[in-house]
């Protein structure tokens, strides 16, 4: 029997970033897996979350939990919104009826790269991508769910990838959800910051595995009209093999 | 109508974070910091549990403060020293001022402490009189500059040697050959040495408070705090409630930890236990000794369950020094005494929630100062419990309380959901094509002032999986 996995599409993802979620279906489906979408699901509550507004997140939460109860496994293009579900809802839901089962969630929610090198146990995709890459530690992979080497491994396997290092690949881009727009001309600072990093590298492109901060960072080179773009591990590894 | 914090902060965060001069002073203070800070944690055996450990003892010290303040109160006594409970910034700085009028003090030489800066102590004592001295380097520059420090642990962090020099020319009246930091060092410490002889007060801070033994330990690097502590006839110890720990032997890793994450020695070059007034027949140390314990909303948080630990603090400065957000933006733009990260969360606790929760606010979450906090605050996580605090406090905009109501309603509902994010794009599209981008009618102008504008593509993931997609 095919082994199936659900994925979780951040809201923003699906709005904006379609293609990110389209090379994530496209890489899992290559491995062997079968991807189910639900189609009611919406947004994880984060941004409400993160803004204090633990009310308001709480029924999104609640909802998330109903939308994937089913799935067996769930599999998120965004180390940020994994985090949220992860890390997070057991302290939003502690206490009332979904509690126990938001943490049952929690412990079948993964990032995309760490279910390929964890759960599938893939590093090489027979792929291609003969460009010179950088790769930017996004905060929440890092720090919140220890995602260091599972980008990297899948990274090094390439064909014709040239992996770069930034100097500080660690510091936060400055994205940080309503804090980009709250308090723009800081995030703006640290995303120049960021930009500085990448441009000295050489890289061609720069990665993630949080389209959050390749959106903000893309917005911020766009402006200085910087020769790197910004491409999602997903689009990197959903490419053909030479 | 006057200006709020909260608006001030962000007028001086705007400039700061354009001031390239400044990024790059901070940005070469901050990576040599990053290159001792690991070269000092690589002499410690094992770091992550030297963390846990002083985690544990500061813990047992909060969760059992009462006890071990009374038992250190108690040992102070009976070797003749004073001990007084301040409930707040007030009391504290009366006892001082009034102490010191009663001894007849005219000068005053200060260590270097966070919680005099914390009770405005300096200006209360000027006002009746009595002239201080701070005489810690860093400190005696930003006194002389007139401004507060810019960093809890490097005052003059954001200066250059250029300026400090410049600046001994103009206020110290003394002829200034070289910018030469040993040389300034050497200008300031004549200076100082005058006012230690002078001064019949001495005050300055604790790092710890040791229990069992009943003593106060003091760590500098200049030796500015054993002149401070020892010449002037009395001397007087203002600290925070919360700088109790158990055991004299808890010093033995909390002393190398802080010495570490402070500045990357193995321990500081001087650290000093003192415990009373000079003793019969001991020939130096002060007549008159006495500890001032400052609440000033300590025990506000010690009695939340859930945000206790930022009590743990022993104020190393390690969580400034990582984060980007200071980086950027710099200590004086917090506008708070304690600034960075441990300074966000914990002035909406001491000085209120109302006024700074913006600090709060003001964090990208990004994490880097949970993973160095040598007692292992989860400063970034507190931070979100602060925001939450703030909602429940209802102290936010109706825009935005409303825009969140919003959100939910239309998250709650799919079709709601699909409708609402292809107006939105189709609506950006629009303006962007009609020129309007970050123009006063752009509904993403904040994002879009200073970045490229986001791809707005026609169909959502969810639509194109609809179209065909979903066929597996």
């Amino acid at each position: 029997m095919q082994k199936k996995v659900s994925i979780f599409v951040p809201c923003f993802v699906d709005q904006l970033l379609p293609q990110v979620a389209i090379d994530t279906v496209k890489v899992l489906r290559r491995i062997g897996y079968s991807v189910d979408f639900p189609a009611d699901q919406t947004c994880c509550g984060q941004p409400a979350y993160n803004t204090g507004y633990w009310d308001d997140a709480r029924p999104c939460a609640k909802r998330f939990v109903r939308v994937f109860k089913n799935a067996e496994v769930i599999v998120c293009p965004s180390g940020s919104c994994t985090t949220m579900v992860r890390k997070f809802y057991s302290q939003l839901l502690a206490g009332n009826s979904y509690g126990e089962e938001a943490a049952a969630i929690a412990h079948r929610t993964f990032e995309f790269s760490e279910f390929l090198v964890k759960i599938a146990g893939i590093t090489d995709l027979g792929v291609s991508f003969p460009h010179t890459v950088t790769y930017h530690a996004s905060c929440h992979g890092l720090r919140e769910l220890g995602i260091r080497d599972e980008p990297l491994q899948l990274l090094r396997k390439v064909n014709g990838l040239k992996l770069v290092d930034m100097a500080r690949l660690d510091e936060c881009c400055g994205f940080g959800g309503t804090f980009a727009t709250k308090f723009a001309d800081i995030s703006v600072a640290m995303g120049t910051s960021k930009a500085e990093s990448i441009t000295e590298s050489g890289a061609e492109f720069v990665t993630s595995i949080d389209p959050s901060c390749l959106l903000h960072i893309q917005g911020i080179l766009g402006r200085k009209e910087s020769a790197a773009k910004t491409i999602h591990l997903a689009s990197i590894l959903a490419r053909e093999g030479s | 109508m006057s200006t709020t914090p909260a608006q001030q902060f962000l007028r001086d965060a705007a400039i700061k974070s354009a001031d390239m001069v400044h990024r790059e002073i901070i940005r070469r203070g901050m990576e040599s910091y990053e290159t001792v800070h690991l070269k000092g944690r690589a002499r410690i055996k094992d770091w992550e549990a030297a963390r846990q450990q002083c985690q544990e003892i500061k813990r047992e010290a909060i969760n059992h403060l009462d006890h071990y303040l009374l038992q250190f109160e108690e040992k102070v006594i009976a070797r003749g020293g004073h001990v007084f409970w301040a409930a707040d910034s007030h009391e504290a700085c009366t006892y001082v001022r009034d102490l010191a009028l009663r001894l007849g003090v005219r000068t005053v030489v200060k260590s270097k402490s966070m919680v005099t800066e914390e009770i405005q102590l300096g200006p209360v004592l000027e006002k009746a009189g009595i002239k201080v001295w701070e005489t810690d380097f860093g400190e005696f520059i930003v006194q002389l500059r007139n401004e507060p420090p810019y960093h809890i642990l490097t005052p003059c962090m954001h200066l250059t040697r250029d300026q400090i020099a410049q600046l001994f020319r103009e206020k110290l009246a003394v002829q200034i050959e070289s910018d030469d930091p040993g040389y300034l060092m050497t200008v300031a410490r004549r200076k100082l040495r005058q006012a230690f002889f002078t001064a019949e007060m001495g005050i300055s801070g604790a790092n710890f408070l040791v229990a069992d033994a009943g003593v106060v330990a003091i760590s500098t690097n200049e030796g500015n705090g054993r002149l401070c502590t020892t010449l002037p006839q009395s001397h007087v110890i203002i600290t925070g409630i919360e700088k109790v720990i158990p055991r004299l032997e808890d010093l033995a890793v909390l002393w190398p930890v802080l010495a570490t994450s402070g500045t990357g020695q193995g321990i500081t070059t001087y650290s000093t236990l003192i415990g009373g007034p000079r003793q019969p027949g001991e020939i130096d140390g002060p007549e008159e000794f006495h500890v001032v314990l400052v609440d000033n909303g300590r025990s506000r948080l010690l009695a939340d369950s859930e945000q206790r630990e930022v009590l743990h603090c022993i104020r190393c400065g390690a969580c400034l020094n990582v984060c980007p957000v200071f980086r950027h933006i710099g200590g004086h733009t917090y506008g708070t005494i304690y600034s960075g990260p441990i300074g966000s969360v914990l002035t909406s606790h001491l000085a209120g929630v109302k006024e700074f929760k913006h600090l709060s606010y003001a964090s990208s979450l990004c994490g880097a100062c949970t993973s160095v906090c040598p007692v292992k605050i989860d400063l970034h996580h507190h931070l979100l419990q602060n925001r939450r605090n703030a909602v429940a406090a209802g102290s936010q905009a109706v825009s935005e309380r409303l825009g969140f109501k919003l959100w939910r309603y239309t998250m709650l509902r799919p079709q709601v959901y699909s409708i609402a994010g292809w107006m939105m794009r189709a609506l950006m599209r629009m303006i962007n094509g009609l020129g309007l981008t970050a123009t006063i009618l752009d509904p993403m102008r904040k994002w879009n002032r200073d970045r490229a504008p986001v791809p707005l593509p026609q169909k959502s993931f969810r639509a194109l999986w609809r179209k065909g997609l979903g066929g597996n």
